[in-house]
């Protein structure tokens, strides 16, 4: 990976990890003048083991779920200074942080109407702590916590809804995009600074150790989650669904043959199937089809 | 300037003197009175300064934290539930150096839920880092405001302070308040200059993940710093006499008829305004007895302690909170300023009283004066009624 001044390279992520290379896609597109407040989590341990830090912009990590109560905190001060429309401010954090012990300080975040990015770095797991189920974690997937076994096929429960919650609070703009496809997260980063208020962005970040697939595989396997609408990138405006990148979708057994975590379902067609389910629900919900 | 005025209307009006560019809180009783009013000061532009309404007290706290990361002197105010719903912010604030100033408006802990005052919650977070000073009243409660902040902006410091003053006693209290005048506090507290912030003229990282190689180094210089601080409080409150025409000496204790004692009671906050007066008539009688009043509670002033007590005969602590399972919060203090020391009292016997709001009367300290005899008692539970035990317990 090359070097950037904002976000050096030299940190102590895992080989191909998606979060990693997300995380200098959104501060690059993000800018110079930006203040960045991190949960506590895999992005956090890898980028600021002291005495190093990877962080070219002015960053702080307090605790695992309060990056966006944090971040309110630092918005409202720059707003006393009067330094607010200069600077940009992202919160930042993983699915477990976001979605499970942070959602209640997100969603005060959010209605209180900050001008803030919130950044979810969705690896489906909380990977920091050793791969464990979290709220976000597609169903049957094989985790120590949502082990698969006789009685099993993993995690007993779909993804939780995060985008759809923020969008709810009617805020201007929620996204979703996939490291898969690099450019339109720099878009939607940008189009997210171009908007006064609260924003959120949850970006499908592949993680090698945790998916169980080969360094070299970040990209592909993400961009086949979103080829196959098990990972739909749309936008919404105040609440109103605006847009979504359509596909020809593929049948869901492609993405999940490339993946150790869900290597127990191969010879499941039953369970297999469900999943293609949530996929052509995705499709159907959000138009992702392509018209040919 | 003197005035007739509500304990929460008070601390309200002097953080507004000191001009907090964040203030963030979440309603709790008996805390609520202070942001009220400072909401209310903020909506009538009186107060220049951004009040964020959270969902909670863990985000009251993150807020502040992460105003006073980006360089800006803030406030936050809460109670019991509220503090430990906190908790693991506090904790943060401090490890991070970050200058945060907290006044806890001390209440019971629940269950059986309570709103009334006692001391459980502040006590519980004095391994936190935080600088903890009691009021005995208002107009300390006022004037501990001033001196917290120029203690936590202290360069030797930067350390959190909590203010605390009993709920409802004092909050809730009327009384006579010299309010300390603007031009003087713009005197004795200048504005805020942050030694590290975030500022994108000027990139830093902060709250890195720090491995066993330097973790405890981190802790060591709280430690360093708290332990040199019971000099700089001693500076900072000769200042603030000078400037304001108090006489609060160090600010680590308050010794009240201590000289020739030979009983002196041990106590924090405003009960000692009771003890005083149980004193005042003793004395009148020709009793020896005194008060040892602990003022700051967070460094702990053992030397001072020492020299107070080291030829008192017989100590009792008075203690409004518990330890469940072991010796009484404050009571541990005072015996560990005596251990392996050749000079001390014969006796130290530990006292709880007031717990959830029971009024710690005239009776209830001579009581613990009759209590204080040569055998030693701990955690003796003064006021209690048997006849409740009996009924919720049947013995
Ligand atoms: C209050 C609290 N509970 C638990 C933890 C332990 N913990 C640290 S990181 C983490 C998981 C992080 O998962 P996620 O937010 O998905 O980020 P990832 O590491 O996967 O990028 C957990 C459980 C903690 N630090 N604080
Ligand atoms: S565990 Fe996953 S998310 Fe964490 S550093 Fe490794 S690849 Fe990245």
């Amino acid at each position: 990976m090359e070097n950037s001044p904002l976000f050096r390279s030299g940190h102590t992520a895992c080989a191909g990890c998606g979060q990693a290379i997300a995380a200098r896609l959104v501060i690059e597109a993000a800018g110079a003048n930006t203040i960045v407040v991190n949960n506590t989590g895999c992005l956090e341990v890898f980028t600021t083991k002291y005495p190093d830090t990877a962080w070219g912009v002015p960053w702080i990590h307090s605790l695992f779920e309060n990056s966006a109560a944090v971040a309110s905190g630092v918005e409202a001060a720059l707003i006393y200074l009067g330094k607010k429309n200069a600077t940009n401010v992202i919160a930042q954090g993983g699915d477990g942080s976001t979605g499970d012990i942070g959602l209640q300080a997100l969603s005060g975040m959010l209605e209180r109407g900050h001008d803030i990015l919130y950044v979810c770095y969705d690896n489906e797991a909380y990977m920091n702590t050793g791969v464990q189920r979290s709220g976000l974690t597609p169903f049957n997937t094989n985790t120590t916590t949502s082990p698969a076994g006789a009685q099993s096929s993993g995690n007993i429960r779909p993804k939780k809804p995060v985008p759809e919650i923020c969008a709810a609070h009617g805020i201007p703009y929620v996204a979703c995009a996939s490291v898969g496809f690099p450019q339109d997260l720099s878009r939607k980063v940008k189009k997210a600074f171009s908007i006064k208020g609260p924003k959120y962005i949850q970006i499908h970040a592949s993680c090698p150790l945790g998916w169980r697939h080969e360094a070299n595989q970040m990209l592909p396997v993400a961009k086949l989650a979103v080829e196959t609408g098990l990972y739909p990138l749309f936008e919404y405006e105040f609440g109103v669904l605006a847009g979504r990148k359509q596909i020809t979708p593929k049948p869901v057994e492609e993405y999940l043959k490339t993946q150790g975590r869900f290597k127990h379902l191969l010879n499941n067609p039953e369970e297999v199937k469900k999943i293609q389910e949530i996929a052509d629900n995705n499709i159907k919900k959000y138009n992702l089809k392509l018209e040919s | 300037m003197k005035e007739f005025i509500e304990g929460s209307h008070a601390i309200a009006e002097i953080i507004k003197a000191t001009k907090p560019g964040v203030i963030s809180a979440y309603p709790i009783t008996p805390q609520t009175h202070i942001v009220e009013d400072l909401a209310q000061m903020v909506a009538n532009k009186e107060l220049d300064s951004q009040f964020v309404n959270v969902e909670s007290e863990h985000s009251a706290a993150s807020v502040v934290l992460g105003g006073s990361a980006t360089g800006v002197r803030v406030y936050t105010a809460t109670s019991s539930q509220g503090l430990f719903y906190m908790q693991e912010v506090v904790f943060n604030i401090a490890g991070m150096r970050l200058p945060v100033v907290m006044t806890c408006a001390n209440r019971a802990i629940s269950a059986p839920i309570n709103i009334w005052n006692d001391q459980q919650d502040s006590i519980s977070l004095r391994d936190s880092g935080w600088f903890q000073i009691y009021a005995e009243d208002n107009q300390e409660a006022v004037d501990f405001h001033l001196i917290a902040y120029r203690l936590a902006e202290d360069k030797r410091v930067m350390l959190p302070v909590m203010v605390c003053m009993d709920g409802f006693i004092l909050t809730h209290g009327m009384e006579t308040v010299d309010m300390p005048q603007q031009d003087k506090v713009n005197k004795f507290l200048p504005a805020y200059k942050p030694l590290y912030k975030l500022d994108t003229a000027n990139p830093v990282s902060m709250g890195l993940l720090a491995d066993p190689d330097y973790y405890m180094e981190a802790r060591f210089a709280i430690q360093e710093t708290m332990r040199e601080s019971i000099g700089y409080l001693s500076e900072i409150s000769g200042e603030f006499n000078a400037v304001f025409g108090r006489d609060y000496k160090d600010l680590l204790v308050e010794e009240y008829q201590t000289k020739d004692a030979e009983k002196v009671i041990v106590a924090m906050g405003s009960v000692c305004g009771t003890i005083k007066e149980v004193v005042d008539e003793q004395r009148a009688k020709g009793k020896k007895v005194g008060l040892l009043r602990i003022i700051t509670y967070r460094p702990f002033p053992y030397a001072r302690v020492y020299e107070a007590l080291k030829d008192v005969a017989k100590v009792a602590v008075l203690d409004k909170a518990v330890s469940l399972g072991a010796y009484a919060p404050i009571a541990v203090e005072i015996k560990a300023a005596f251990y392996g020391k050749k000079k001390g009292p014969k006796v130290v016997s530990s006292f709880v009283a007031g717990l959830g709001g029971r009024d710690i009367t005239l009776e209830s300290v001579h009581e613990v004066f009759r209590r204080l005899n040569a055998k030693e008692v701990n955690s003796d539970f003064i006021d209690l009624k048997p006849e409740l035990l009996k009924e919720e317990y049947g013995e």
